[in-house]
C-alpha cells in the first residue's frame, strides 16, 4: 500500500473539512436566513459542484489560480511559487469541490431551528452572533457534524479535480484514488485492490456514522 | 410630565386589512395595558412591532425618552431591554430550566448571575426543577419558566402574548391569580395580549380593544366591558356587566357576593380574595314580569328598565337593580313582555352565570 498517498489524502480531507466548517457555516447561515428574493442564484452556485464534471470544475480552478490570472499572479508575488500542482492549490480546489456537501447539511439543519426560539433569544438581548453560537449551533449540531463528515468523505474519493489541479506528484498531490488508477495502469491489481478496500471500508464507516447521527434519510439534499 | 410609551403605527399586509394602532401606556407609575381582540385582529402583530421583531410601515414608537421606531430609527429587539413571553413560551430545548432563565444574563458576573437565577426561580416557585429540561415540565411550570426568563434581566417593558392560553382551564384560573400578584409585585410596565375577558379584568389597568385592524376603544377593562363605545366594540368584547363586589362567604364552591348592597350567589372556583369583579354576560340574564316564582335560578333581582336599544335581531336592555345590569333578549321577547322604560321587572340568572374574577389589590392607575 502507498502509505504516502494515504497520508496526503487524509491530510487533504481533514483540512478541507475543517476549512469548510469555517467557510460553510456563514454561507449556510445566509442561505437559511436571508429573505432576498434572488437567493436561489447563490444556492445554485453552491450546488454546482454536485452536477459539474470534476474535470470542468478542475479546468476552471486551474485557469483561475494559474499564472495568467490576477489571483494566481498575486499568490506567486506573495509566496514565490505558483499555486497549480501544489498541495495548497489542491486544498483550494477540494474546498470548492466539496462546498455543497458541507453547506447543504448545515443549511438544512438551520432551517429546522424554530424561528420563534431565535426571536426569543434576540428579545433577551443576545446579539445575532451570540444567538448563533448559544442557540442555533447547539440545535444544529447533527447537521454540522454531518456536513463535516460528508465533505471529509467526499474529499477522500476525489479524482478528476485532483488530476487537473494537483497533477500527480508523489508525497504532495498524489492521493489514494490516483494511486489506485496508477496501479491499475501498471497492471498491479493486487496493489490496487488493497488500497481500494481501505477506501471502501473507511467510506462505509463514515456513512454509518452519518446515518447513526441523523437516523433519517440522506441529508445532502435539504427537503424544503 | 410622567414617563409614557406612545405608540402610533401602521402596517399593511397583502390581501388583508391595514392595521392601525394608536395608544399610550404609563411607565411611571407602571401600568398594565391589555390588548384585547379576537384572533386575527392584529394584536400579536402590534406586540411584535413593540418587540422590534416586525417593522411598522409608518408612525412611531416612543418609550419615555427613547425612540424605538420613527421611520428612520428602528431599534433592534436587543436594544429595547424587553421581557417577552410568547404564546407557546419558546423555551430553549437545549437548555435546562436554570439555563433558560440565565440565558439573557450575559452582562453579569458568574456569581451575580447565579444569585439572580436563584432569586427569580424562588419568586416563581420553581425550586427543585432547575436541572430539568423544558420538555419534562408541566404546562403550568413551563409558563412560569417562560415568565422567569422574561423578568430575569429586569426588563423595562414586559410583553406577554396570550400568557395563559396554552394552559388547561383549571390551571388557568389559578395561574391568572398568581400572575396578577406577580405583575403587581414586579411593577414593570406591561402589555398583555389576550382575548379572554377574565384575564383582561384580572390583569389590566388599561385596555385597548382591537378590531377591524384598528384600536376601537381605550379605557379601564371595567369601563370597556360595561360601556362599550359602539356596536363594533360590543361585538368584540361581548356585552358584559362587570361590577366591583365583595365576597361575604364561600362554602363548598358556592359564594355569596355583595354588590352595591345587593346579595348575589355565584360559583367560586378556588379560594378567592374578598375583592372581586362580578361578571354577568348579558345573554345569561332572564327577564320576567313581577316575581319569577320558584325557579332553579339562584339570583332574582328586582329592577327597573332604564334603556332599550336594538342590535338587529336582539335587543339590549339596560336595567337598574341597585347597580347597572344588562340583558340581551330577542325582539319578540320585548314585545311579549311589553318592555318599556321605567317598567319594573325581575332579572334572574343562575349562580353559574355569575363569574367572579379576582380584582387587583390596588386601585387601578388611571
Amino acid at each position: 500500500m502507498n502509505w504516502i498517498a494515504i497520508g496526503v489524502t487524509f491530510k487533504l480531507a481533514a483540512l478541507t473539512a475543517l476549512a469548510l466548517v469555517v467557510i460553510g457555516l456563514p454561507i449556510a447561515y445566509w442561505v437559511s436566513f436571508s429573505r432576498w428574493r434572488w437567493k436561489f442564484l447563490v444556492e445554485s452556485v453552491v450546488a454546482l459542484p454536485l452536477v459539474l464534471p470534476p474535470t470542468v470544475l478542475g479546468f476552471y480552478i486551474l485557469v483561475a489560480i494559474g499564472p495568467h490570472s490576477p489571483v494566481g499572479r498575486l499568490y506567486t508575488d506573495l509566496v514565490g511559487h505558483p499555486l497549480p500542482f501544489t498541495f495548497e492549490g489542491l486544498l483550494i480546489a477540494s474546498i470548492l469541490y466539496s462546498l455543497p456537501f458541507a453547506v447543504q447539511p448545515f443549511a438544512a439543519a438551520f432551517d429546522q431551528v424554530d424561528r420563534r426560539l431565535i426571536e426569543a433569544s434576540w428579545t433577551l438581548g443576545v446579539s445575532r452572533i451570540g444567538t448563533f453560537v448559544k442557540l442555533i449551533l447547539p440545535m444544529s449540531i447533527a447537521g454540522v457534524v454531518t456536513g463535516f463528515v460528508l465533505s471529509f468523505a467526499h474529499t477522500l474519493g476525489e479524482f478528476g479535480v485532483v488530476l487537473m489541479v494537483g497533477g500527480n506528484i508523489e508525497g504532495v498531490t498524489r492521493t489514494v484514488s490516483i494511486d489506485i488508477y496508477d496501479e491499475v495502469q501498471a497492471l498491479n491489481y493486487a496493489g490496487a485492490a488493497k488500497t481500494a478496500v481501505l477506501l471502501l471500508v473507511v467510506s462505509y464507516v463514515i456513512l454509518l456514522a452519518v446515518y447513526a447521527i441523523n437516523r433519517k434519510v440522506w441529508a445532502v439534499w435539504p427537503q424544503k | 410630565m410622567a414617563a409614557e410609551m406612545i405608540v402610533d403605527i401602521t402596517k399593511s399586509f397583502p390581501g388583508r386589512l391595514m392595521l392601525e394602532a394608536r395608544f399610550g401606556l404609563s411607565l411611571d407609575p407602571p401600568a398594565i395595558l391589555i390588548l384585547f381582540g379576537p384572533s386575527g385582529s392584529g394584536k400579536t402583530t402590534v406586540l411584535r412591532c413593540l418587540a422590534g421583531l416586525e417593522r411598522p410601515e409608518r408612525g412611531f414608537i416612543r418609550f419615555g425618552a427613547e425612540t424605538w421606531f420613527d421611520g428612520q430609527v428602528n431599534a433592534t429587539p436587543q436594544a429595547r431591554r424587553l421581557g417577552c413571553m410568547f404564546q407557546d413560551y419558546a423555551l430553549f430545548p437545549t437548555e435546562t430550566v436554570a439555563g433558560n432563565v440565565a440565558y439573557g444574563l450575559a452582562g453579569l458576573t458568574q456569581n451575580e448571575r447565579k444569585a439572580r437565577v436563584e432569586e427569580v426561580l424562588a419568586l416563581l416557585q420553581l425550586q427543585g426543577v432547575e436541572a430539568m429540561r423544558p420538555a419534562q415540565l408541566s404546562g403550568g411550570q413551563q409558563q412560569r419558566v417562560a415568565l422567569a426568563r422574561a423578568i430575569a434581566r429586569r426588563p423595562q417593558l414586559l410583553l406577554l402574548d396570550e400568557p395563559l392560553s396554552a394552559l388547561d382551564a383549571p390551571t388557568r384560573a389559578r395561574v391568572r391569580g398568581e400572575l396578577r400578584h406577580l405583575l403587581k409585585q414586579l411593577a414593570i410596565p406591561s402589555v398583555v395580549v389576550t382575548h379572554d375577558w377574565g384575564e383582561a379584568l384580572a390583569l389590566g389597568d388599561q385596555m385597548a380593544v382591537i378590531g377591524d385592524g384598528t384600536v376601537l376603544q381605550v379605557g379601564t377593562p371595567q369601563e370597556v366591558f360595561n360601556r362599550p363605545k359602539d356596536a363594533d366594540v360590543a361585538r368584540v368584547v361581548g356585552i358584559e356587566t362587570a361590577l366591583e363586589g365583595q365576597v361575604r362567604e364561600s362554602i363548598e364552591g358556592l359564594a355569596t357576593v355583595e354588590v352595591a348592597g345587593v346579595t348575589l350567589h355565584a360559583l367560586a372556583e378556588d379560594e378567592i380574595g374578598p375583592d372581586v369583579f362580578v361578571c354577568i354576560r348579558a345573554e345569561d340574564v332572564v327577564l320576567a314580569h313581577g316575581a319569577a316564582g320558584t325557579t332553579s335560578a339562584r339570583n332574582q333581582l328586582q329592577g327597573r328598565v332604564v334603556d332599550i336599544s336594538s342590535m338587529g335581531a336582539l335587543v339590549k336592555v339596560g336595567l337598574d337593580c341597585g347597580f347597572p345590569l344588562f340583558a340581551v333578549v330577542t325582539r319578540s321577547a320585548v314585545e311579549d313582555l311589553r318592555l318599556s322604560r321605567g317598567m319594573p321587572v325581575t332579572a334572574s340568572m343562575k349562580a353559574g352565570a355569575v363569574h367572579l374574577v379576582p380584582r387587583r389589590d390596588a386601585t387601578p392607575i388611571a
